[in-house]
């Protein structure tokens, strides 16, 4: 947060000029559990996409390909809905980071 | 343009992440879907709410569409002021015409109690927007108090449940009838968990010629007290008891809407939420009693409407 501007710097009426940046705030580690994707089974319905609450599915040309660990906040809502339960929440722990980075093929 | 998942995710987000709403938050989820659903730009106005505080920390917001935020009660009024600005600027040729969506979100708080005389004034003036009640069913932004959406029975920390009251002891508002009551062209109730059913109706509100509120339940799993990974299926038991039941009113015709299906008993819905749980634990046969008759009853005035519409056709 070093970056805030000064109060003379900031614009009449309170106004926000960076559309979408949020996105800076890191609210992945708010979490304690991560989802991983089998992605042998995944069948790219979308509805992990469709039902999140982060925007934390990163998809490509209708494929899904993985996982924003910057932003889930884990709450679990993709593994129970996912209609062929490819996604599977594991704990999020420091040690399993980069594991479960690489498995969701995610940086 | 059809309502293909696979489809709309070539659209890019119009709503982004880092935004602060707890872990499993349904009202992302669902404002998600709607600004997906969407086919012309959308302006935003927000009312004071869990949405509009965790969006928009200054200096940053999650939106990526053009979004206004004056006060708690006046989202409604603020809409009707961008709109009738944007016709009049038109039509003195100070702007070209485009297709847009003026959409409204606002919490139940924002719409059942502190914005309802404002909701009102702008849907009698007849101003063409959308305005979308993200009901959690209570004050969840400040701590979770007792609005007049809180349903029956249901602890908040203004409606404490012990040894002298059980909870909420009044029913709540029936919002989305009173709204219809205006005769505006278009009004539905939809749940966050149906996204195919929210997203058609939003795209039914956007072709109504005139004012269309669409009531979302928005399953709060801080305000409701469940795990965050329920918010669906909660969401779904909350529709599938009749708590929540899924319809629409299109100019004046009532339908209901959703997978039709027998009605679960209340106690399915309230076993999902341990805001209900001093009435579960302690088997208070008289609430639940007292919440599946309201519910029978509502019930049956819906499906009466609904048999009157149908038959008028």
């Amino acid at each position: 947060m070093s970056e805030q501007p000064l109060w003379q710097q900031i614009q009449q009426g309170g106004i926000s000029t960076n559309p979408g940046s949020t996105d800076r705030i890191q609210t992945g580690d708010w979490r304690t559990e991560v989802p991983v994707i089998d992605f042998e089974r995944c069948t790219h319905c979308m509805i992990c996409w469709v039902d999140c609450p982060d925007a934390s599915f990163e998809v490509a040309d209708t494929k899904l390909i993985g996982v924003d660990l910057k932003h889930c906040k884990g709450c679990g809502i993709c593994a129970q809905v996912c209609p062929t339960k490819c996604i599977e929440m594991v704990p999020d722990s420091a040690a399993d980071r980069d594991t479960n980075a690489s498995a969701n093929g995610a940086g | 343009m059809t309502l293909k998942l696979r489809e709309l995710s070539l659209k890019p987000d119009l709503f982004g992440n880092g935004h602060g709403l707890c872990a499993g938050c349904a009202e992302s989820i669902s404002v998600r879907q709607i600004l997906s659903a969407l086919e012309n730009p959308p302006v935003v106005a927000l009312a004071t709410g869990c949405l509009e505080v965790s969006t928009t920390r200054f200096p940053d917001t999650t939106w990526k569409v053009p979004v206004i935020h004056s006060a708690f009660e006046n989202s409604a009024t603020t809409i009707s002021g961008v709109e009738a600005a944007y016709k009049a600027l038109v039509r003195k040729g100070r702007m070209e015409a485009r297709p847009l969506t003026f959409v409204v979100f606002a919490g139940d708080g924002a719409t059942y109690d502190i914005g309802f005389q404002w909701l009102s004034g702008a849907l009698e003036r007849g101003h063409k927007f959308i305005y979308i009640c993200l009901n959690n069913e209570g004050y969840m932004n400040t701590g979770i108090q007792r609005s007049s959406a809180t349903l029956l029975g249901a602890w908040t920390t203004t409606t404490p449940s012990g040894s002298v009251r059980p909870g909420k002891t009044q029913w709540h508002k029936d919002m989305t009838k009173i709204v219809a009551a205006h005769g505006i062209p278009y009004v539905a109730q939809a749940a966050s968990h149906n996204w195919k059913d929210l997203m058609t109706k939003v795209r039914k509100a956007e072709q109504a010629d005139g004012p269309a509120f669409i009531n979302v339940l928005t399953p709060c799993d801080r305000g409701w007290r469940y795990e965050p990974d329920q918010t669906m299926e909660v969401s779904k038991l909350m529709v599938e008891a009749g708590l929540w039941p899924l319809y629409e009113v299109v100019n004046g015709k009532w339908k209901m809407t959703g997978a039709r299906q027998k009605r679960r008993p209340v106690i399915d819905a309230l076993l999902s939420q341990k805001r209900f749980s001093h009435i579960t634990k302690n088997a208070d046969d008289a609430t639940i009693a007292a919440i599946q008759a309201k519910v029978d009853d509502e019930w049956d005035a819906l499906q009466a409407l609904c048999a009157m519409s149908a038959a008028s056709e």
